[in-house]
């Protein structure tokens, strides 16, 4: 089988880039920055503090080898055309090819309610759905949101969620964000369609920064999914992108992301959600391509009763490593917690999962529940699992469970004997691993997640 | 010519060796039973002639239409035609029984399989043994009982249309109902499709629904005895004892 997107996607399309940031940064090119988006000097001054943290904190040594990274040889902004459509047909049609390349499905298209699609660093394109306006939503790019709505963005950016004090990426990132979704769920409103975005890096050894800020307010609910690929690029590049999500009370947020940069990108993120009284946070996620992935999604159940759900399936192949895992903390009574993380491993790549569940002291009744599994397709490939469990209250439960497996050779001549080749036989004992994830995912995403894998099982 | 022909065969499992010179040739459209006690080699057979990795062939042949096909893989020998029904078929998480299905069956087109059309062929196929459309969505044989796994193994074959079927103990675990739909399963396709079949068996109840033209047993890696249908009611009268004896 021939795959329409072989070739396409790893070819950038032309760049018409209006402005192009230097390399390396400093207080001036973070000034240029907030300037260029002509921004309200109170996001100027926190993105200069952000800098001066982030100029105090040393680059983390715990995970994966960061010695490579090398801030100097990174562009931190770029804008596109100064050009925002709002609707489809006003797209540029270099990125509308893009976006057919990463295999976005007509049919998916019109059943989007909104799409705010970042190319580099800017959100290009902005449609909301007319119903959401009346019920009071807000899904727009978060530059706007800065614009438009200061009084949340003040309240809610990198404040009690992520602030830049976090870690030197989420210092970094608050001294140079740009790009990235706000969305805002009013009390009671549901959101039944899915709101999606796509991000994309294009020019090489540029940094992507992008902030999404979800609020869901009290019994609200909303599944935001986020999807990227990247063209391949030999020099090193950053993405840092941080993720603050707020689950009031009895609110329910599902967050979706299927990433695959290129191999050559460092792939640093903080995402993390406050889960208020009876909230629900779920987390499922795909992380693919890359060459070192940091990423653990944390839950922080805050309130009575709150819940979090984390499932994640990670690939490692030549090269790659992936430190991912999840951070729950079970700050409240009757809270509870499931992880599950799936990873798979090949061509020497490094799948590691990092973990923490911390059940607080007056946590009681509190439950969660950790499963690894990791699947090694050969002997020069690694898993390590590296689960944390903190418990200060004997009235809780924690339970952990990890598998490390490899391709059973009797499940392989089960399904070569109704004549399936040896690769495929594997490449459907795979798929039916990430299954659990994929069926989670929206049609066209679990399509592309199989695609993705299937690819990556073929180029090694 | 014939379909099957295995000569002087003598098959080891790390080091032990399990058949010791058999032979035994089936032609096209005739069904033959293997009976024998436990440990006699008759699975061990089964999975030599499906070409199991872990089975060594030590010493004679096996033909199919005429040719080795000694030297062939597992999924080219299943491509010629050869079905293996497995006495315990293997569970494979996260693919459904009809995904699977259309990989097979692609592998044996060597081309793709239109989706739609193939859904219709197969709920054809589930309805004739009374499987249900459900059954079709499940993960291979995962949480199947012994009867649900045994239907699975013949609607696959139901589906890939072999030329020589090998069922190994396809009715142990079964229940009375759970055997006749699965007979009638085979029955099918031995009438309507011309299929041939070794079908691998302790007891002589399978054989009240489908009837072998010949009945061998095995005992120690050989054929000792081979007969026609009267020799499985012998058999099943005076138990093994009386062929060891002989």
């Amino acid at each position: 089988m021939t795959d329409p997107a072989e070739g396409i996607i790893d070819k950038p399309a032309d760049s018409r880039y209006v402005f192009r940031a230097r390399k390396g940064l400093n207080e001036e090119i973070i000034r240029e920055i907030s300037g260029q988006k002509k921004e309200p000097g109170w996001m100027l001054e926190k993105r200069l503090e952000s800098y001066r943290i982030f100029l105090g904190k040393p680059v983390p040594t715990w995970g994966p080898d960061l010695s490579r990274l090398d801030f100097d040889e990174i562009i931190f902004y770029i804008r596109p055309e100064d050009y925002k459509a709002m609707r489809w047909e006003d797209v540029p049609e270099d990125i509308k090819k893009t976006y057919d390349a990463l295999g976005i499905p007509e049919t998916e298209k019109k059943y989007l309610a909104g799409l705010v699609a970042q190319y580099e660093s800017e959100a290009v394109y902005t449609n909301l759905k007319k119903a959401w306006d009346s019920k009071g939503v807000i899904f727009t790019d978060m530059d706007s949101a800065v614009r438009e709505h200061p009084e949340l963005v003040k309240e809610y950016f990198m404040t009690k969620c992520v602030p830049a004090t976090d870690n030197k990426f989420s210092a970094l990132h608050g001294a140079v964000w740009s790009g990235g979704s706000f969305v805002y769920v009013p009390k009671g409103v549901k959101v039944e369609i899915p709101l999606q975005t796509y991000f994309r890096m294009n020019t090489r050894s540029f940094g992507q920064f992008e902030h999404t800020l979800i609020i869901v307010e009290p019994g609200a609910e909303v599944h935001y999914i986020e999807g990227c690929t990247a063209p391949r690029y030999s020099v090193s590049s950053l993405h840092s992108a941080v993720v603050e999500i707020f689950v009031k009370d009895g609110a329910r947020a599902r967050y979706t992301t299927i990433q695959n940069w290129s191999t050559d990108v460092y792939n640093l993120n903080t995402k993390r959600a406050l889960v208020y009284e009876n909230g629900i946070m779920e987390w499922v996620g795909g992380s693919l391509g890359s060459g070192v992935t940091m990423l653990y999604p944390a839950s922080l159940l805050v309130g009575k009763g709150a819940r979090a759900e984390h499932l994640n399936i990670a690939f490692a192949g030549k090269g790659q490593n992936k430190d991912t895992g999840a951070k729950v903390i079970l700050m409240a009574p009757d809270t509870s917690a499931s992880i599950t993380a799936k990873s798979i491993s090949k061509d020497g790549g490094r799948s590691v999962y990092r973990g923490l569940v911390k059940i607080t002291g007056n946590a009681t009744g509190a439950r969660a529940h950790v499963e690894c599994q990791s699947l090694m397709l050969d002997d020069r490939s690694s898993v390590d699992t590296i689960p944390i469990i903190e418990q200060f209250t004997p009235q809780s439960s924690v339970g952990h469970e990890a598998t490390v497996g490899r391709i059973d050779e009797e499940q392989l001549f089960y399904l070569m004997s109704r004549g399936v080749s040896r690769d495929d036989a594997v490449a459907l004992i795979v798929r039916g691993f990430i299954e659990p994830v994929a069926k989670e995912l929206p049609m066209g995403y679990a399509v592309e997640l199989n695609r993705l894998i299937q690819l990556e099982m073929k180029g090694a | 010519m014939p379909l099957l022909e295995i000569e002087a065969l003598h098959v080891e499992i790390e080091g032990k060796k399990i058949i010791n010179g058999l032979d035994l040739t089936i032609n096209p459209l005739e069904v033959h039973a293997l009976m024998g006690p436990n440990g006699s080699g008759k699975s061990t057979l089964s999975y030599a002639i499906m070409g199991h990795p872990r089975y060594k062939v030590t010493g004679g042949d096996i033909r199919f239409n005429g040719a080795s096909i000694l030297h062939m893989p597992v999924d080219e020998r299943a491509r010629l035609g050869i079905f293996l029904g497995f006495q315990y078929p293997m569970e494979v998480s996260g693919v459904s029984v009809e995904n699977f299905l259309r990989t097979a069956a692609e592998a044996k087109e060597r081309k793709d399989v239109p989706i739609l059309a193939f859904h219709r062929a197969l709920l054809k196929r589930a309805e004739a043994m009374s499987i249900p459309q459900s059954f079709l969505d499940r993960y291979l044989n995962e949480g199947f009982s012994g009867g649900e796994k045994k239907r699975n193994e013949v609607l696959q074959m139901a589906v890939l249309v072999p030329k020589l079927a090998v069922l190994d103990e396809i009715d142990s675990g079964l229940d009375i109902d759970a055997l006749r739909l699965v007979a009638e399963g085979v029955n099918r396709l031995i009438h309507e499709d011309r299929l041939s079949l070794l079908l691998i068996t302790h007891y002589q109840r399978v054989l009240e629904y489908i009837e072998p033209g010949f009945v061998h047993i095995m005992v120690g890696g050989r054929i000792v005895k081979s007969g026609g249908y009267e020799l499985a009611q012998q058999l099943d009268k005076m138990g093994y004892e009386w062929v060891r004896e002989a």
